[in-house]
């Protein structure tokens, strides 16, 4: 971690577009710097540990396909990626046809594209959206991991601009029945939280919405899903090995061994070798619940976690319970959970946070970040026990991550 | 032939409504789009040659609904992005 007195940056992604806010030394004045993409829709906004000054963008707009930025002198310039994600494309039929049979093949393909749900071809996968970027293992400058909906894993070898299927996970996830579906992003199926092990390179972990979480020990060729412990509701076999809903899961920076997890139903936590998630959100208040979508883990200490909860019950309206937002911290694993709320609004704040949303910033003493549904940004800086609104009349906020000057 | 460029597309061809491209084919065309205006063609047909939900193209007035769709040199082609409510 480092000292106070450093300006922090916050990169947000929106609905609406990418903004940078920066703050003063000590994190009292934030100043708005500005959009880029104005109207795009921006699901991450990220920055490299390795080179704090290279940027990735996952964005789309309402018409057009995705596409990723990236840039390398802090956000000053910009280039699109030249080749973004995308599935590999059906190999075309190496069969030699009569010239009738050309002519016949030809008027088949047009009349199948026009009617494409009567064309096994139309249901191959193409990427929709790039939700998720994960910067590689620090042994692999340039390199970064994207996540997309429909699920699917790709790499990047030179920092944005061209990327490559992760062919094991694609096939796998192909493969397996269920996950593969579509559905409007960020509520549809997508692959989220790809985590790198920072002792190997070769070890990561994924989740997929309505999919499960899953390991692989040989860098993306073989999969295995992690999933026992996780309870599924939602499911009508409750011991299936996935099909599950995480929503985000984190492994500590210091501890990559101590994973948690929150998911569709509850908080949980998982020490490796162990693969029984535990629900540590039993431990939370009956009256909220162990529903949300964030969780944010100490930098140094593995015991200490905040999460944001939502409303969860009967249709799930996703807005804080009874209209009183609240941060919960854990200070030893999930065994209790304590209420942070200074600050926040008392009552009518209905508002929640997206899953990429909260954040910390690794300063001493931590300052902890999140954005909200509504547009407004928040900030702690005593370690989540009181708030600060820093930001507000933004469009919706889909990702907060922060980064040092 | 006369390609009219839709707004959200403009970034990639500087500014310009109207531009000159080449093609046989719906596919050529949009193959020589992007050789001169690198990404383009990504932003409006998916990995596997089918156009996207917002994406129209109409030559000479006439929706296609293939890139396959044959094209003359003389004909007159507009790429929509299709509002779709709101």
């Amino acid at each position: 971690m480092k000292p106070a007195g450093i300006r922090v940056k916050l990169l947000i992604g929106k609905r609406k577009g990418s903004f940078t806010i920066t703050s003063d030394p000590v994190r009292i004045r934030w100043n708005l710097e500005g959009h880029n993409y104005l109207g795009h829709i921006i699901y991450h906004y990220v920055s490299d540990p390795r080179d704090p000054q290279s940027y990735v963008i996952a964005a789309k707009t309402g018409h057009l396909g995705p596409t990723i930025y990236f840039s390398k002198d802090g956000g000053a310039t910009w280039k699109e990626s030249s080749h973004p994600p995308q599935f590999e494309k059906k190999s075309e039929s190496k069969e030699v046809l009569p010239e009738a049979d050309i002519v016949k093949e030809s008027a088949r393909k047009i009349e199948a594209e026009a009617n494409s749900n009567a064309d096994p071809e139309s249901k191959a996968n193409s990427v929709e959206t790039v939700f998720w970027l994960t910067p590689g293992h620090q042994s692999e400058p340039g390199v970064w991991y994207a996540g997309t909906a429909p699920p699917g894993m790709f790499i990047t070898r030179d920092g944005g601009d061209t990327w490559a299927p992760v062919t094991g996970f694609n096939e796998y996830t192909q493969a397996n029945e269920g996950l593969h579906g579509e559905g409007a992003t960020p509520g549809g199926q997508l692959t989220h939280s790809i985590l790198i092990d920072p002792r190997d390179a070769n070890h990561l972990y994924t989740s997929i919405s309505v999919g499960g979480t899953f390991e692989s020990t040989d860098k993306g060729t073989t999969w295995t899903p992690i999933n026992k412990g996780i309870e599924a509701e939602f499911l009508p076999d409750p011991d299936t090995p996935y099909g599950h809903d995480p929503h985000l899961v984190v492994a500590h920076p210091a501890n990559p061994d101590r994973l948690y997890q929150q998911n569709h139903c509850g908080i949980y936590r998982l020490d490796r070798p162990d693969v029984k998630w535990v629900r540590i959100g039993n431990n939370m208040p009956k009256e909220i619940g162990d529903i949300g979508f964030p969780i944010v883990v100490h930098p140094e200490n593995a015991d200490r976690a905040w999460v944001f909860p939502m409303d969860g019950t009967e249709v799930w309206p996703r807005t804080s319970p009874d209209g009183k937002p609240a941060v919960y911290e854990t200070q030893d694993a999930g065994e209790s959970w304590h209420r942070h709320d200074m600050g926040l609004p008392t009552e009518h704040g209905y508002f929640t946070v997206k899953r990429q949303a909260m954040c910390a910033d690794y300063t001493v003493p931590l300052g902890l970040y999140f954005g909200t549904t509504c547009g407004e940004v928040w900030a702690s800086l005593d370690e989540g026990n009181s708030w600060n609104c820093i930001i507000r009349h933004l469009p919706e906020i889909y990702s907060v991550t922060a980064t040092m000057e | 032939m006369l390609v009219h460029i839709p707004s959200p597309l403009r970034h990639y061809t500087g500014g310009v409504s109207q531009v000159d491209a080449q093609g046989s084919s719906v596919s050529e065309l949009l193959n020589d789009l992007d050789n001169k205006y690198s990404g383009i063609k990504f932003r409006m047909i998916d990995e596997h040659d089918r156009m996207r939900q917002h994406i129209k193209i109409f030559v000479n007035k006439n929706a296609v609904n293939s890139v396959a769709a044959p094209l003359s040199a003389n004909d007159e082609v507009h790429i929509i992005c299709a509002l779709s409510g709101g």
